[in-house]
C-alpha cells in the first residue's frame, strides 16, 4: 500500500516490534518437529518444508511449508494429502501473510486491558468451582466444527467432568441445510465426497464444488482430468451467481433460486420419465444423466432447502452414483448450526449462561442477525474468546487470549474425504498465541504438552507418529464408504413468487470475513468481477435497468425494517430478480487493513433464511467508488482467450506454431543449455487465483491498496484476465510471455532488461531508472512497476517472513515474472553438485505448483520429451497475439466446450 | 506602408538606443512586476512539485499500466516542439537570406533555449529513479556498463543534447556584438565587467566581423539539420514503440512540421505582447506578423496533412489493432480530446487565409495561443489515448491526470515565462548589430 509518513514514535514501535519478532522468529516450537523430506539440520540458504494442514469449516487442505532459517515463508500443497494433490487455494497461500501479519493479537486483554494469564486461569477456575456444585451448569463452550480428534478429545474429557456443561457450534458458512437433507435422506448426517473424476455427466444445482466448500482443491483436480478433449466429461451448471463451476460447464442455465427448486424437481421428474414443465435444459441434462448411469452425478448446493439435498440423494442413488461419483462419511458436526448458536443466544439472554468459552470464529460479527448475538454475550458474566485477532467477539467477551496461528500450533485435521493430518508447528508462536486446545487445557486442568495430546487422540506413537508427521497424513485413516440405503422424502419446490430475492454467498476472498486482514486476499481480484478491496450487491443487467441502477450506484436491500446499503455491480450471467451479497465485509475491528471497508450483509441474514431470502431493493442514491483490476471484459473480436467446441479439438490438426519459422532483422539467440517455457491450459483454467497469490507469496510481491489498484498499479506477476463475451466465460492466466523476440528488451535506454542465455527475459532491478517504456512496448502489459515505495507500505510481510532468495524491489523500478529464476537457481545448484542436467519436473514455479488443476505446465523445451514440449505440440496450442511476432515462450491451449448436441439450442 | 519590415524613420544610433536602452535604462513598468510575480510562483509550484515527486515518486502523476507514460512525456514533446521556431527562424531564414527575420530571430532563439532547456528537464522527472539518469550517459563506468543503443531513448538523450549545445552557441554567438555594445553603453563597473566578460574582447574590427560573419553561418549551417533531426528522432521515441497508434513511419516530418507550427504559434504569443509593451511596433511590424502567420497556416496545413494520413493509413493497413485505435480516438473515451485538437489545430488556423485575420494583431494572438493548446492536446492524445488501448482488452485503461499533473505543467509554463521575462531585462531583445543592418538595407533600397 502507499506509504504513510513515519513518525518518531511509530519508528520506535516499529523497531521494538522487529526486535520481538525477529526473537520470535528464531526459537523453534518447544516439541520436537520433523522436517519434510531430508532430515538434516537448519542449514544456510537451504529451505525445509514441513507437512502440515490448515483447517476450514472442519475440514483440512494438507500443505508443506516452506521454512528457511526457521521462518516460515511459502505454503505449497501436500501431494501426499487427498484434498490437496499437492495443489493449494488463495487461503492457504495467504496463511503465511496472516501467521506474519503485524496487527494480529499480541495480548491477553480483560475488558480491553492487558492482564496476566494466571489472572484468567485464576477467574476461570473459581468461576468453575462455583458451577461444579451442578455438573458445570451454565458452562458453555462453543466451536466452530470440530474437525480436530484432539479437540474432540479435550471437550469429551471436559464434559466427563461436567456432565451438565453444553456446547454449541457455529460456522457462518455453515453445512446445515446438506447435513439436515442427509437425515432427511439416510437417517443419517453425512458428507458427500464427489469423484469428479469417475463422473461423465455432472449436473451442478446452486452448487459451486469447483470454487469453494471442503474439498474443492481435489475436486478441481479431479474435474480437470476429466476435460482432455480424448475423454471429457460433460458439466450442466444451474445457478443464481456465476460461479467458478459455472463458468466452467458446457451449459449453463442462471435462474432465481425459487426457480431453482423448480428446475431440481422437474429434472427429478424427468428421470423418473414423468411429463415435466419444460424448463431449460432439464430434458437434455436428464437425458444425459440417464445414459451414463453409474458415470454421472447431481451436486446440490448449500443454498438449497434440506428436503431438496434429499432429493438430490434419491436422484444419484438411482444413477447408481453412489460408490462410483459419490462416497458418503461420517459428518463434521452433528449440530445443526443456526439452532446451536441460537439457543446459546437464548440461554444467555435468559441469564442461564454463566462461562462461556468461544473457540475462534467471531459470532458477534457473523451469527445470524436474528439471534442478536452480540447483545446477549453482554449477559454473560465470564466470557473469554480465543481468537487470531482482536475482533468484534473480542470486544464483546470479558476476556481475549490471543490465539496461536496454524503453523504455530500441534494439532490434527481430517481431509474432506476423512484422511487425518498432523498439524505441526513450523515456528514456536510469534505473539505468544495459545492454540485451541492449549486454551482448554490450561482453563480445564490438563498439563499434558500439547504433541503428547495429539499423539494420545490419533493413537500414534514413534515411527508411525514419525511417518505420519513426516507424510503429513496418516495412513489408511479414511473410512470405509458409509453404506446408506436412501428413504422417499417428499420435496415441494418453494412457489416462485414475483420480487426479489437476496442470496448470500461466501466472498471469493474474504471467505466468511475471517480473511478481512488480509491484505493480499483483499487485493486479489475476484474471479467474477475482478473488483478488490470491496464487496458489491451483484445484479444482472436486466435487473440493473430495472434498477434504473448502473454499477457503482448505491442500492438499498431490505428484509422488513432490516436494510443494508450497497454499491451495485452488473454481473454478466447472475440470474435476474435476484440480487447476489458476498459476506465477509463491513468488518468493524479488523485491523488497519480490514476495518471500515465494504459492507456487512450478515445483518440480512437470519438463522431461518442462511443463504437467500425474499428482499425489496431499489436505488439509494449516491454512489461508491468500487475498484476493478479489468475494466474491459469483451474480447473485441481479437480473441485473445481462444475457444472451440469438442468436434473442433478432436479434427484439429497439430499445431506447427511453436517451431514455426518467422522473418527478424535479428538473428536467432543461440541455446546451449535449457529453454524454459511455459504453456497454460485454458480448458484447465478456472480461475481460482490461486496462481496469482502464490507468485506474490514467492516473489514478495506487494500489495498496493485501494486507491492506488484503482490508479491500475496492481502488481501482481500473473494475472487473471477474464472474458465475458466468449460462448461460455473465459479464464486467461498471463504472466510474462517470455518471447524470443522481446520488444521490451530493444527500448530499455540502460540495459536493465536484457535476454539470459536460456531465453528468460530477466528484469534487472538495481540497473532499472524507471523510464516504463518496456511496459509501453510490451503487448500483453505485463510488467509492473512501484510507483511509490509499496514494498514498504502496510499489510506487507515483515522481512522475516519474506522469501530471502527474492529481492524486495524499491520504488522506481519496474518488476515481472522470470518463470521463478530463484527456483531454477536452486534446481540448478542440486544439478551441478551432483554433476547433472536439471532433471525434468524439477523445477516448479510457484503458479504452476499452486495451481489446482494443473493447468500449467512449466519445463525445458531442448528436450523434446519435456511436459511443456509435449503439451505445446496440442492441436490446440496457441501463441497469445502471434501477428507480432515476439515468439513467446509462454503459450496456451485452447479451451474446449463439450456441449451436448440435443441441447444445442439451450 | 503595412508592409515594411522596418516602420518610421531609425538610423544606426538611434536603433542601437533604442533596443539597449530597453536593458540599460527601461525603468521597471508594474505589468513586468506582476508577470514576473506570477511566473515566480508557477515556479515555486513547479519546484516544489518536483520535491514531492523525488521524496514519493512518481505515483504522484496519473501514470499507470498500461499507460507508463504521462504529462512528463507529452510535456517534453510539446516543449521540444515549442523550442524549434527558434533556430528555425535563425538558421534556416538566415542560410535563405530571409532579412526580415533580423528583427525576430533574438528572442524567438531565446524561447527556443529556454523551451528546449524545459523540455529536457522533463524526460528526467519522468523517470522512476530520477537520480540515475546519467545512466542513459556512455561514460566509463567502472563495471563497463553502457547504454542499450537500440533503445531511441538513447539517441533522443544525444539529440536533444546536441540540440540544445548548438543552439546555445548560435545564440550565444550572435549576442557577442550586442553584448560589446552593451559593455560601451552601460554604467557601473559591475555591469561593464560582465558584458565585457561574455563579449570576449568584441571591437567591431573588421576582421572580427570577417570571423564573426562566418562563424554564424557555419553554426547556422549546423543548426539547420538540427531543426529536422531534433524532432524526427523524438518522434522515434514512439514510431520505434509497437504500439498502434505510436507505431508509424510518418511521425518524423509529422513530428517536426507540428514542432514548427507550435513554435510560430508561440513566437505570436510572446511577440504580440512584446512588441507592444516593449514599443517596438517599428521593428516588430505587422509584416513580421504576416510572415509567421502564413508559416503558421503553411505548417498547420502539413500537420493536418500527418492527422488525415494518420487516419488513412490505419485503415489502409488494414491492422486491426491501428484501426481499433484511430475509432478509439474519435469515439472513445479521449474522442472529445481528439475533435478538440482538430479544431484547434486544424479548423482554427484556416482563418489566416484572411489577409484581415492576418494583420489583426488580436486576431493572430488568439490563435496563437488555440494552436499552442491544441498542440499539447495532440501531443496528449498520441501520448496516452495509444497506451490506453493497445492489444489485449483486458489490459485497456485510460490515464487520468492528477493535481500534481496539472501543477507541473502550469509550473513549467511559469519557469518559462519567468525566464523570458528576465532574459528581456538583462539582455536585448532585439538583435541590436542585425537591426543596424537592416537600417542600412532598408535605406539603400529606398535610394
Amino acid at each position: 500500500m502507499s506509504p504513510t509518513p513515519i513518525t518518531r514514535r511509530d519508528f520506535l514501535k516499529l523497531a521494538g516490534a522487529a526486535t520481538a519478532l525477529a526473537t520470535g522468529a528464531c526459537t523453534a516450537p518447544p516439541d520436537e518437529i520433523v522436517p519434510y523430506v531430508r532430515p538434516r539440520a537448519i542449514a544456510d540458504g537451504i529451505a525445509q518444508f514441513y507437512a502440515t494442514a490448515m483447517t476450514m469449516q472442519g475440514r483440512a487442505l494438507g500443505v508443506l511449508v516452506q521454512s528457511d532459517m526457521g521462518r516460515p515463508t511459502k505454503v505449497e500443497g501436500n501431494p501426499a494429502h487427498p484434498s490437496s494433490l499437492g495443489a493449494t487455494d488463495v487461503f492457504a497461500q495467504a496463511s503465511i501473510l496472516e501467521l506474519w501479519d503485524p496487527a494480529r493479537s499480541r495480548t491477553l486483554r480483560h475488558r480491553g486491558t492487558p492482564a496476566t494469564r494466571e489472572a484468567l486461569v485464576a477467574e476461570w477456575r473459581s468461576a468453575l468451582a462455583g458451577l461444579e456444585a451442578r455438573g458445570g451448569e451454565g458452562l458453555r463452550i462453543l466451536t466452530g466444527y470440530v474437525g480436530s480428534a484432539t479437540l474432540r478429545a479435550q471437550l469429551d474429557g471436559l464434559a466427563r467432568t461436567y456432565p451438565a456443561m453444553q456446547r454449541h457450534e457455529w460456522e457462518p458458512l455453515h453445512r446445515d441445510n446438506s447435513l439436515e437433507g442427509a437425515r432427511l435422506a439416510f437417517g443419517r448426517r453425512v458428507d458427500c465426497a464427489y469423484r469428479f473424476d469417475a463422473a461423465d455427466v455432472v449436473v451442478a444445482v446452486d452448487a459451486d464444488p469447483l470454487g469453494e466448500g471442503p474439498g474443492w482443491v481435489r475436486h478441481a483436480r479431479d474435474f480437470a482430468s476429466r476435460r482432455a478433449p480424448q475423454s471429457m466429461s460433460r458439466l450442466y451448471a444451474v445457478e443464481s451467481f456465476p460461479s467458478i463451476t459455472g463458468d466452467m460447464a458446457d451449459h449453463r442455465v442462471a435462474l432465481a433460486p425459487a426457480a431453482l427448486e423448480r428446475w431440481l424437481a422437474a429434472l427429478d421428474a424427468a428421470l423418473r420419465g414423468e411429463a415435466s414443465t419444460p424448463l431449460p435444459l432439464v430434458e437434455a441434462a436428464a437425458h444425459d444423466l440417464l445414459a451414463h448411469r453409474g458415470r454421472s452425478l447431481v451436486v446440490a448446493g448449500e443454498g438449497l432447502p434440506p428436503a431438496a439435498h434429499a432429493l438430490v440423494h434419491r436422484i444419484n442413488a438411482r444413477l447408481g452414483a453412489p460408490g462410483a461419483t459419490v462416497s458418503y462419511l461420517p459428518a463434521v458436526s452433528d449440530v445443526a448450526c443456526a439452532e446451536s448458536v441460537a439457543a446459546l443466544s437464548r440461554d444467555m439472554r435468559a441469564g442461564r449462561v454463566q462461562a462461556l468459552l468461544i473457540l475462534g470464529g467471531n459470532p458477534a460479527y457473523d451469527a445470524p442477525a436474528d439471534v442478536e448475538f452480540g447483545a446477549a454475550l453482554a449477559r454473560v458474566p465470564l466470557s473469554v474468546h480465543v481468537s487470531l485477532y482482536e475482533d468484534e467477539t473480542s470486544a464483546a467477551c470479558a476476556w481475549h487470549v490471543p490465539r496461536a496461528h496454524y503453523l504455530e500450533e500441534w494439532s490434527d485435521a481430517t481431509a474432506h474425504e476423512g484422511t487425518v493430518s498432523i498439524v505441526q508447528p513450523l515456528v514456536a508462536p510469534l505473539h505468544g498465541g495459545v492454540s485451541i486446545h492449549e486454551a482448554v487445557a490450561m482453563l480445564g486442568d490438563d498439563a499434558a504438552s500439547p504433541r503428547d495430546g495429539v499423539m494420545r487422540a490419533l493413537h500414534l506413537e514413534g515411527a508411525a507418529w514419525h511417518t505420519a508427521l513426516r507424510d503429513g497424513v496418516v495412513a489408511s485413516t479414511a473410512p470405509a464408504p458409509l453404506a446408506l440405503t436412501v428413504r422417499d422424502v417428499a420435496f415441494d419446490p418453494a412457489d416462485v413468487a414475483d420480487g426479489w430475492t437476496v442470496v448470500f454467498r461466501p466472498d471469493a476472498a474474504v471467505h466468511g470475513g475471517e480473511f478481512a486482514p488480509n491484505a493480499w486476499l483483499q487485493e486479489l481480484p475476484r474471479p467474477e468481477s475482478k473488483l478488490v478491496w470491496d464487496n458489491a450487491a451483484y445484479v444482472s443487467a436486466t435487473s440493473a435497468a430495472r434498477l434504473g441502477a448502473k454499477s457503482g450506484d448505491l442500492v438499498e436491500v431490505a428484509r422488513g425494517a432490516r436494510r443494508v446499503v450497497a454499491p451495485l455491480w452488473i454481473l454478466p450471467g447472475h440470474a435476474d430478480d435476484a440480487v447476489s451479497l458476498p459476506l465477509g465485509y463491513g468488518r468493524e475491528r479488523a485491523g488497519p487493513v480490514g476495518s471500515h471497508i465494504g459492507f456487512d450483509a450478515y445483518p440480512l441474514r437470519d438463522g431461518g433464511f442462511a443463504w437467500s431470502a425474499p428482499c425489496s431493493v431499489r436505488k439509494a442514491g449516491g454512489a461508491h467508488a468500487l475498484v476493478t483490476t479489468q475494466l474491459h471484459t469483451r474480447m473485441e473480436g481479437r480473441e485473445p482467450a481462444k475457444h472451440m467446441t469438442l468436434a473442433e479439438a478432436l479434427s484439429a490438426h497439430s499445431a506447427a506454431h511453436a517451431e514455426r519459422p518467422v522473418e527478424s532483422l535479428y538473428p536467432d539467440w543461440p541455446y546451449d543449455s535449457y529453454r524454459w517455457a511455459m504453456a497454460i491450459d485454458l480448458n484447465a483454467c478456472i480461475g481460482c487465483n490461486a496462481c496469482t497469490i502464490a507468485c506474490q507469496s514467492e516473489n514478495n510481491i506487494p500489495t498496493v491498496g485501494k486507491e492506488e489498484a484503482g490508479r491500475g498499479r496492481s502488481m501482481h506477476w500473473i494475472r487473471v484476465d477474464r472474458y465475458d463475451d466468449g460462448p461460455t466465460p473465459l479464464h486467461q492466466p498471463v504472466p510474462c510471455m517470455q518471447c524470443e523476440d522481446a520488444p521490451c528488451e530493444a527500448v530499455c535506454p540502460v540495459g536493465a532488461t536484457v535476454h539470459d542465455s536460456e531465453g528468460i527475459n530477466v528484469q534487472i532491478y538495481n540497473r532499472c531508472v524507471g523510464t516504463r517504456f518496456c511496459s509501453n512496448n510490451c503487448p500483453y502489459k505485463v510488467r509492473r512497476f512501484n510507483f511509490f515505495h509499496y514494498s514498504a507500505g502496510l499489510g506487507e510481510r515483515p522481512v522475516e517472513g519474506s522469501n530471502p532468495q527474492v529481492t524486495t524491489r524499491m520504488r522506481g523500478v519496474m518488476e515481472k515474472c522470470n518463470y521463478c529464476l530463484q527456483r531454477i537457481t536452486r534446481a540448478r545448484l542440486q544439478a551441478d553438485k551432483e554433476g547433472r542436467r536439471i532433471a525434468e519436473g524439477e523445477v516448479v514455479t510457484a503458479c504452476q505448483a499452486a495451481c489446482p488443476t494443473r493447468a500449467i505446465s512449466f519445463g525445458d523445451l531442448s528436450d523434446p520429451a519435456s511436459a511443456v514440449a509435449q503439451v505445446k505440440r496440442s492441436p490446440r496450442g496457441y501463441t497469445l497475439l502471434e501477428e507480432l511476432n515476439t515468439r513467446p515462450r509462454t503459450t496456451y491451449l485452447a479451451r474446449v466446450s463439450n456441449p451436448n448436441p440435443q441441447a444445442a439450442n439451450e | 506602408m503595412n508592409s515594411q519590415v522596418l516602420r518610421g524613420r531609425w538610423g544606426y544610433a538611434s536603433v542601437t538606443d533604442k533596443i539597449s536602452d530597453l536593458v540599460l535604462r527601461r525603468p521597471t513598468h508594474w505589468l513586468w512586476a506582476l508577470g514576473f510575480g506570477i511566473a515566480g510562483t508557477l515556479t515555486l509550484v513547479l519546484l516544489g512539485g518536483m520535491v514531492w515527486l523525488f521524496a514519493v515518486g512518481v505515483g504522484i502523476w496519473g501514470v499507470n499500466i498500461p499507460v507508463a507514460w504521462g504529462f512528463a512525456i507529452v510535456n517534453f514533446v510539446w516543449w521540444i516542439g515549442i523550442g524549434h521556431a527558434g533556430t528555425f527562424i535563425s538558421a534556416f531564414l538566415l542560410l535563405l537570406r530571409q532579412k526580415w527575420r533580423n528583427s525576430i530571430n533574438r528572442f524567438a532563439e531565446a524561447m527556443t533555449l529556454f523551451a528546449a532547456g524545459i523540455a529536457g528537464l522533463w524526460p528526467v522527472l519522468h523517470l522512476g529513479r530520477p537520480w540515475f539518469f546519467y545512466w542513459l550517459v556512455p561514460y566509463p563506468d567502472v563495471m563497463d556498463v553502457w547504454p542499450q543503443w537500440r533503445s531511441p531513448l538513447v539517441w533522443d538523450f544525444f539529440a536533444i543534447s546536441t540540440y540544445l549545445t548548438v543552439s546555445l552557441l548560435f545564440w550565444y554567438v550572435g549576442l557577442i556584438p550586442d553584448l560589446a555594445t552593451l559593455r560601451d553603453r552601460a554604467h557601473g563597473a559591475w555591469r561593464r565587467m560582465v558584458y565585457g566578460f561574455f563579449a570576449l574582447g568584441w571591437r567591431g574590427e573588421a576582421r572580427h566581423w570577417a570571423r564573426f560573419e562566418s562563424a554564424y553561418l557555419l553554426l547556422a549551417g549546423l543548426a539547420a539539420p538540427l531543426v529536422i533531426s531534433v524532432h524526427s528522432i523524438v518522434s522515434l521515441d514512439f514510431a520505434i514503440g509497437n504500439t498502434p497508434g505510436y507505431h508509424s513511419t510518418i511521425f518524423p516530418p509529422y513530428f517536426v512540421a507540428g514542432a514548427l507550427f507550435c513554435g510560430f504559434a508561440m513566437v505570436l504569443v510572446i511577440a504580440i505582447p512584446m512588441r507592444r509593451f516593449l514599443g517596438l511596433e517599428d521593428f516588430i511590424t505587422i509584416r513580421h506578423l504576416d510572415n509567421a502567420a502564413k508559416i503558421l497556416l503553411a505548417t498547420g496545413l502539413l500537420v493536418a496533412y500527418g492527422y488525415a494520413m494518420e487516419v488513412f493509413t490505419a485503415f489502409y493497413s488494414g491492422d486491426k489493432y491501428e484501426i481499433a485505435i484511430a475509432l478509439d480516438r474519435m469515439k472513445g473515451f479521449y474522442a472529445p480530446v481528439y475533435w478538440t485538437l482538430l479544431f484547434l489545430n486544424v479548423v482554427v488556423p484556416q482563418v489566416l487565409w484572411w489577409r484581415r485575420a492576418r494583420r489583426s494583431v488580436a486576431t493572430l494572438f488568439v490563435i496563437g495561443i488555440l494552436v499552442n493548446i491544441g498542440m499539447w492536446l495532440e501531443r496528449f492524445m498520441i501520448v496516452e489515448s495509444s497506451l490506453a488501448h493497445d492489444f489485449l482488452p483486458s489490459a485497456w485503461r485510460p490515464f487520468i491526470p492528477t493535481g500534481w499533473d496539472w501543477a507541473m505543467l502550469a509550473g513549467s509554463v511559469g519557469l518559462f515565462a519567468l525566464l523570458f521575462l528576465a532574459f528581456v531585462r538583462v539582455l536585448p531583445a532585439l538583435s541590436i548589430f542585425e537591426m543596424r543592418e537592416l537600417v542600412e538595407e532598408e535605406k539603400e533600397e529606398a535610394r
